[in-house]
C-alpha cells in the first residue's frame, strides 16, 4: 500500500497543516510519498523532503501552477494516482476545492473530513457539523481522503531527507484564471491555528463593544472569534466567524463572551481543550460546553477579567 | 442563459439531531426538514441574475425522494421557472448524484449549474466539484460574489487565506456561499403561483448511471460528551483556575 500525500504550500513555505496531513496520511500506510505541485517552489520542496516520514518526494513544476487552480491540478494528480492506493490531503479550503475534483476522475467516492484513521479502509468522520460521529468504510479500490487538519499532530518538522524526483507537467486548463488573492493580514495569531481563541456574541450588544473582545485577546496573545449572530448583527466582519458555517477551532483555550451557545457555534468550537463562558443567562447552552462558567454580566467581567490578567506575574504566550 | 440550480433536502438546521439508538443513522422521522441553507443562496443568486435580465430560464433539479419535491417547489416559489425531482429510495453519495445530474445537464444543457458550497447533513463537500470534473467544466467553489461578463463569470471565493478572485469560462459551476446573498422568503402569491408551475419527475433508475454505494456506514454515534465542567463565582476564581488548575494562561 502506498500512499500519495498531496502537499499545501505558498510555493516557498509548506502550510503549517501539511505536517497534520502527513501524520494522517502516514497512519494509512508506511510508504507515504508526498507530491508538491507549484511553480518555483523549490524550497517548499526542500522542506517536504525533511519530514522524516515523507519516503519520498515528487515535484511538479509549471507556471500554471503557481496559483494552486483545481483544473490545473487535478489531471496530473489523477495520472499520478495510478501508482498509489490512497491519495490524500487537507479537509481546509485548498482540499475541499481540489480532491472531489480527482475522486470523481477516478471513479472513486471521497471520504470528506476524517477525525481518525481507524484502518486502512476504515474511518472516523463527523457528519450534521460533529453532532454526530460516523464510521465508514470505502471499498473503493483507491480511496480519496481529506483530513481533518486539527484532529491530527503535526509530524516532525526536521532530520529526513527524502530523495526528489520530477515528474512531467500536465497541460493548462484554459477556462479558469487566477486573478487575485487578497490574504487577511494580522498581526494577530490566525483564528484556526491560535491557542487561545476569545469570541463575542449577540450579547456584545454592538460593533464597538467588541474592544472589550480585542483587548482581552490582546492580553492572551489571542485570536478573536465571533459568533454568526454577532457576524450578522454587523458587529465585526465575517472571517472572524466560528461555527458549522465559519470556522472550526481547536484551541487550547476558547474564550466565549456574550455567546448563548447556538448549535451551530457549538459545532465549530466544542473540541476545544478548556472553555470558558461568561454569560448573563445562567441556562445558556454554551454552559453545557464549558469547563468553566461565569454567570455575570460581561461588561462587568471582561474589565475584571483584565484587571485580574494585569495582576499575574506571566502569562503563557 | 439557461442556469441550472441543484437543491438537497436536509434536516432544518435548527434541528437539534439525535442519533438512532441502534446506531444506523440519525432520527429522521418527524423532524422538520428544509432546504441546504447555501442551495437557498444558490437560487437566490440564479433568480437575481434572471431579474437582472442575464439570465431566461432558472431550473431547480432535486435528487432524492418523493418528498423532496416540497424543496423544488419551495425553489420555483422563489423564482424558479421549472423544477426536476430525479427519485431515488436511500440516501446516494455525492459521486453518485453528480453522475445523476451530468445527465439532466446533458438534457438540459444549462450555460451554469449553481449549488451550495456544502450540504449540512453528511458535510461531504463533494458534489460540485465531481460534477464539474465529469463535464470538464471549470468550478468556482465556496463563491461570495458572482459577477457575469459575457461569456465569462468573476468570482470571488472564500478560502481559509482571505478572498481570492478567479474568472471562469461559461458553461461553469459555481458552488455558493452563505454570504453570496440574503435569500428571499417566498411569498403566499408567489407560493400559490409555484403550484402550478411543471416539476418533471424521474426515476434515477431510468438514467442509466451507477448509483451503488461504495461507502458502507458501520455505525453513527453520538459524539463523546465533554465531562461536566463547574461554575465559578468570580472572575478572580476563573483566572485562579485557568492559571493553576487548567493551567492555559
Amino acid at each position: 500500500m502506498s500512499v500519495l500525500l498531496i502537499a499545501e504550500h505558498n510555493n516557498q513555505d509548506l502550510k503549517p497543516f501539511t505536517l497534520n496531513a502527513v501524520t494522517a496520511a502516514s497512519q494509512m500506510g508506511e510508504d507515504l510519498h508526498a507530491l508538491i505541485i507549484g511553480q518555483n517552489c523549490g524550497d517548499a520542496t526542500k522542506k517536504l523532503s525533511e519530514l522524516p516520514l515523507v519516503k519520498k518526494v515528487i515535484q511538479v513544476e509549471a507556471p500554471h501552477y503557481e496559483n494552486f487552480v483545481a483544473e490545473n491540478f487535478a489531471p496530473v494528480i489523477v495520472k499520478l494516482a495510478e501508482n498509489y492506493s490512497h491519495i490524500v490531503c487537507s479537509a481546509n479550503t485548498f482540499g475541499k476545492n481540489l480532491m472531489p475534483r480527482i475522486a470523481a476522475s477516478l471513479d472513486t467516492s471521497q471520504v470528506s473530513d476524517i477525525i481518525k484513521v481507524i484502518s486502512q479502509d476504515t474511518f472516523l468522520r463527523p457528519i450534521y457539523a460533529g453532532n454526530a460521529f460516523a464510521t465508514v468504510k470505502s471499498k473503493d479500490a483507491k480511496k480519496c481522503i481529506t483530513i481533518r487538519p486539527t484532529s491530527f499532530d503535526p509530524c516532525e518538522g526536521s532530520g529526513g531527507s527524502a530523495p526528489i524526483e520530477k515528474a512531467e507537467a500536465g497541460e493548462e486548463f484554459n477556462h479558469t484564471k487566477f486573478i487575485k488573492r487578497e490574504e487577511i493580514k494580522s498581526d494577530r495569531p490566525e483564528l484556526g491555528t491560535a491557542r487561545v481563541v476569545v469570541s463575542g456574541g449577540r450579547g456584545m450588544q454592538s460593533g464597538d463593544n467588541f474592544k472589550l473582545i480585542t483587548s482581552l485577546a490582546d492580553k492572551l496573545n489571542a485570536a478573536i472569534g465571533a459568533s454568526r449572530a454577532a457576524v450578522d448583527a454587523g458587529y465585526i466582519s465575517n472571517d472572524h466567524q466560528v461555527g458549522q458555517t465559519g470556522k472550526v477551532v481547536v484551541p487550547d483555550l476558547y474564550i466565549a463572551v456574550g455567546i448563548s451557545g447556538a448549535i451551530q457555534h457549538l459545532a465549530g468550537m466544542k473540541e476545544s481543550k478548556v472553555i470558558v463562558a461568561i454569560n448573563k443567562d445562567g441556562e445558556a447552552p454554551i454552559f453545557s460546553v464549558a469547563d468553566y462558567g461565569l454567570e455575570a454580566d460581561l461588561f462587568d467581567a471582561v474589565p475584571q477579567f483584565l484587571d485580574e490578567l494585569n495582576k499575574l506575574n506571566t502569562i503563557q504566550k | 442563459m439557461k442556469i441550472l440550480v441543484a437543491v438537497k433536502r436536509v434536516i432544518d438546521y435548527n434541528v437539534q439531531i439525535r442519533v438512532k439508538e441502534d446506531n444506523t443513522g440519525v432520527v429522521t422521522d418527524n423532524v422538520k426538514m428544509s432546504t441546504n441553507p447555501p442551495d437557498d443562496n444558490a437560487i437566490e443568486e440564479a433568480v437575481k441574475i434572471k431579474e437582472a435580465g442575464k439570465a431566461t430560464e432558472v431550473i431547480a433539479v432535486s435528487v432524492g425522494e418523493e418528498k423532496a419535491q416540497e424543496t423544488v417547489r419551495k425553489a420555483l416559489a422563489v423564482g424558479a421557472d421549472k423544477g426536476i425531482l430525479i427519485k431515488t429510495d436511500g440516501v446516494l453519495e455525492p459521486l453518485a448524484v453528480s453522475k445523476l445530474l451530468q445527465k439532466i445537464v446533458e438534457k438540459e444543457k444549462p450555460d451554469l449549474v449553481f449549488m451550495g458550497k456544502q450540504a449540512i447533513d453528511d458535510d461531504c463537500n463533494q458534489t460540485g466539484q465531481m460534477l464539474s470534473a465529469l463535464l470538464n467544466w471549470p468550478q468556482a467553489t465556496f463563491a461570495s460574489k458572482i459577477e457575469i461578463k459575457d461569456k465569462k463569470l468573476e468570482v470571488t471565493r472564500e478560502i481559509d487565506e482571505g478572498l481570492e478572485t478567479i474568472e471562469i469560462g461559461i458553461p461553469a459551476i459555481v458552488t455558493c456561499d452563505l454570504r453570496l446573498n440574503e435569500p428571499r422568503y417566498a411569498s403566499l402569491p408567489n407560493i400559490m403561483k409555484a403550484k402550478k408551475k411543471p416539476i418533471e419527475q424521474i426515476n434515477a433508475s431510468d438514467l442509466g448511471v451507477d448509483t451503488s454505494s461504495r461507502i458502507e456506514h458501520i455505525k453513527v454515534e453520538e459524539p463523546p460528551k465533554r465531562k461536566a465542567g463547574i461554575k465559578v463565582s468570580s472572575v478572580a476564581e476563573l483566572v485562579q483556575k485557568l492559571k493553576n488548575e487548567a493551567k492555559v494562561i
